[in-house]
């Protein structure tokens, strides 16, 4: 693989008790470009997701995420809230997690909370009202309102998150976890009950925060359209092992691919392709 | 979408007169069940001790029907009026006249509570009462921070009230020190053991925060009762200072600040004193409050309410949040204790109950969650109501509990039960309640 990596999973291992949900699997997800993670339901893709992001502390292995500066910091020694807050990964998730009661422009003001929290003097300079604080919080204000129209929701800006449609809920938990300005973005199945049009706009959306924010991204999906799209670069993931990685054209031609997702021999999908063509 | 509400609640409405007959039977039914055992049969020791007993089918018959009758006005009375959900059938007229009243109603409030001491100059009692709903406001606002905001449901909060005005009383009696110095020490003792109990608990969720915040109430007050040496145990503390205005005391003596103003002293002058300190530190808690929710931190509570999952994904330290919230709530539990503790001049473990705490909760949940203006409004319908039911004597439990079934009924979610954002682009628009979460604790 070409260019330097932003992350690299080494020899990752989850274990649940005596199920193995992850076994000894390594990839590379390249700086400013999209990687996504395939496979079929239940191949473990969610599972290295919350490794990454803090949720599950992985059994075995090393996951390295290496910063512009050249800064590497070990994920796996993280936890919780420290991998968004000190490493500066940002994660979506499968079942939209808003804040349904807060308004789209809250969500993305609570996103930018560390920041506000080190402006604010820990609230006692903001308690008072001090201009650095208020300055602090207009340009956190000109943020989530430039995110908002990059999302294309600022005419609902002040509409509670819960009020939205299902996509344009989608992209603002998109908005709010690029609001922590991170330098790794993980979505967990972005695409997921989007239909053809929104997930075109969802790939639009995608593209722009990696061409134009060169914020690097890994992703899950199931729309393979989306995934066929928009990634750079693909690894697929069968019961807990990698079975393939590649360009989208050489991962969508691999026979142990099609076999996965078939849940086929890997003879059978050969034979199947073969008989096709 | 409009027609969709008014064609359900029409068509319950034309459905309901078997489905009215039938929840009434069923609710006499459990009436006869409880009440013939309760009411029906009358036991009592005869002149030699033998157990005497008789039947009183009247009452019980009178109860059932009342049962009856009551639960068909009462299940009219939601349909017609509906849960939070069925609002949009209110007329525009009465809903502007309605966000009108919301408009002006706290400022209005405020002005006559203001005014108070001036019109009821003359009346003790009802000052001595507006004193103690003052009281139960700023405890409810400061439980309002914890449980409103940071959605962390907190069943001791009297242990912080016990924690002040302890502090207050025995740094007061010990040492000789004045209110004011005292006043700060004790909401910061209070936030300190706020965070005492913060850390262990933190891990925990929902009912079982709600215990153990229990329990911990619990502790702090037989604590309280068995460490005669420091608290007096079960005789409490008396001879606590009156609180001095800024130094000069408020009694006849030729010190005292009536002397001094050269007007003629007056015990109502403490009270008014008395007053007028309660409502500043209320108005303290509310402005602190309000400030907060705008404040990072304040969003980061609410937030944390909503979802804690998606909190630790934008790297806020759940940890230290909720430790802030709970501290934060604390101090102002301290404040009000202390004040408590200088109002009466005597303080024992029996007014730091469990009670208390589920007193203010109910202020906090009867108010709205979040909701500053309704927990005012909800602690002056509890402490006040039940003050006002007072010639009802046995009766006022029975009106209280029949007031929070209706309440209950028309309002799930309190009061005031929708929020309002903390910071907006073009128009600050409320949030209804039933998007906006409790919290899991």
């Amino acid at each position: 693989m070409s260019g330097e990596p932003i992350l690299s999973v080494d020899r990752l291992t989850m274990r649940f008790g005596g199920i193995v949900a992850v076994q000894e699997l390594s990839f590379e997800a390249e700086r400013k470009k999209i990687t996504a993670l395939i496979g079929p339901n239940g191949a473990g893709k969610t599972t290295v997701f919350n490794c990454i992001t803090g949720f599950y502390k992985p059994s075995d292995g090393a996951i390295r995420l290496t910063h512009d500066d050249g800064r590497q910091i070990a994920l796996e020694r993280l936890n919780d809230f420290r991998i968004a807050k000190q490493a500066k990964v940002a994660r979506t998730f499968q079942n939209i997690r808003l804040f349904p009661g807060m308004t789209a422009l809250e969500n993305l003001m609570v996103a930018q909370h560390n920041a506000l929290m080190l402006a604010s003097g820990f609230t006692l300079l903001g308690l008072i009202g001090v201009p650095t604080y208020r300055a602090a919080e207009k340009r956190a204000i000109a943020l989530a309102t430039d995110w908002l129209k990059r999302i294309k929701l600022f005419d609902r800006a002040d509409d509670a998150a819960g009020n939205l449609a299902y996509g344009d809920q989608r992209r603002l938990e998109i908005a709010r976890a690029m609001c922590t300005e991170p330098a790794l973005l993980c979505l967990d199945e972005p695409a997921a009950g989007l239909n053809a049009r929104e997930s075109a706009a969802l790939s639009e959306l995608l593209l722009s925060i990696r061409n134009e924010l060169g914020t690097s991204i890994l992703l899950i999906e199931h729309d393979m359209s989306v995934v066929m799209e928009i990634s750079d670069h693909i690894v697929v993931m069968d019961h807990g092992v990698k079975i393939a990685q590649g360009t989208p054209r050489e991962v969508r031609d691999d026979p142990k691919v099609i076999a996965a997702y078939l849940g086929t021999d890997e003879e059978e999908a050969v034979a199947v392709m073969e008989s096709g063509s | 979408m409009t027609a969709t509400p008014h064609e359900t609640t029409k068509a319950s409405r034309t459905a309901g007169i078997p489905f009215l007959l039938k929840t009434a039977f069923i609710n006499a039914l459990i009436a006869l069940v409880l009440f013939s055992l309760m009411v029906g049969i009358r036991t009592e020791a005869g002149s030699d001790g033998q157990l005497t007993y008789w039947a009183r089918f009247g009452d019980v018959a009178a109860l059932v029907g009342a049962v009856f009758g009551g639960s068909i006005v009462i299940e009219l009375l939601r349909q017609w009026i509906g849960p939070t959900g069925a609002e949009k059938l209110v007329p525009p007229s009465v809903q502007s006249g309605m966000s009108f009243i919301g408009r002006y109603l706290a400022p209005a409030l405020l002005i006559f509570t203001l005014l108070v001491p001036v019109i009821f100059y003359n009346q003790r009692y009802i000052l001595d009462l507006a004193i103690l709903v003052l009281t139960y406001v700023m405890l409810g606002w400061g439980l309002n921070v914890v449980v409103g905001l940071a959605g962390l449901l907190d069943l001791g909060y009297v242990a912080f009230y016990a924690v002040g005005a302890y502090s207050y009383g025995l740094l007061a009696t010990s040492f000789g020190w004045s209110f004011w110095i005292c006043l700060p020490l004790a909401g910061i003792l209070a936030a300190f053991w706020g965070v005492l109990l913060g850390f262990p608990v933190l891990r925990l969720r929902g009912d079982y925060l709600a215990i153990v915040t229990l329990a911990f109430g619990e502790i702090i007050r037989l604590v309280i009762i068995n460490w005669q040496s420091l608290t007096g145990g079960p005789n409490g503390v008396s001879g606590i200072p009156r609180p001095s205005f800024f130094g000069i005391p408020l009694d006849n003596s030729d010190d005292g600040l009536a002397a001094k103003l050269g007007i003629e002293y007056s015990p109502t002058h403490r009270i008014v004193f008395l007053f007028y300190l309660i409502l500043a530190l209320a108005l303290l808690t509310n402005w602190v409050t309000i400030r907060l929710r705008r404040l990072p931190i304040g969003r980061a509570w609410e937030a944390l309410r909503e979802d804690e999952v998606a909190c630790r994904a934008l790297g806020i330290n759940t940890t230290t949040t909720k430790l802030t919230a709970f501290a934060t709530g604390a101090m102002f539990g301290g404040f009000a204790g202390a004040f408590f503790a200088t109002r009466q001049g005597f303080i024992s473990p029996e007014s730091f109950t469990f009670q208390e705490s589920a007193l203010v909760l109910a202020i906090v949940v009867l108010g709205g969650m979040g909701s500053q203006l309704g927990v005012a409004l909800a602690a002056l319908t509890m402490i006040g109501g039940f003050e006002l039911f007072r010639s009802l004597e046995n009766y006022r439990m029975l009106v209280f509990g029949m007031a929070m079934v209706l309440i209950m009924i028309w309002r799930p979610r309190g009061i005031i039960g929708h929020r309002a954002p903390t910071v907006y682009l073009t128009k600050a628009q409320v949030i209804s309640s039933d998007l906006v979460k409790e919290g899991h604790g």
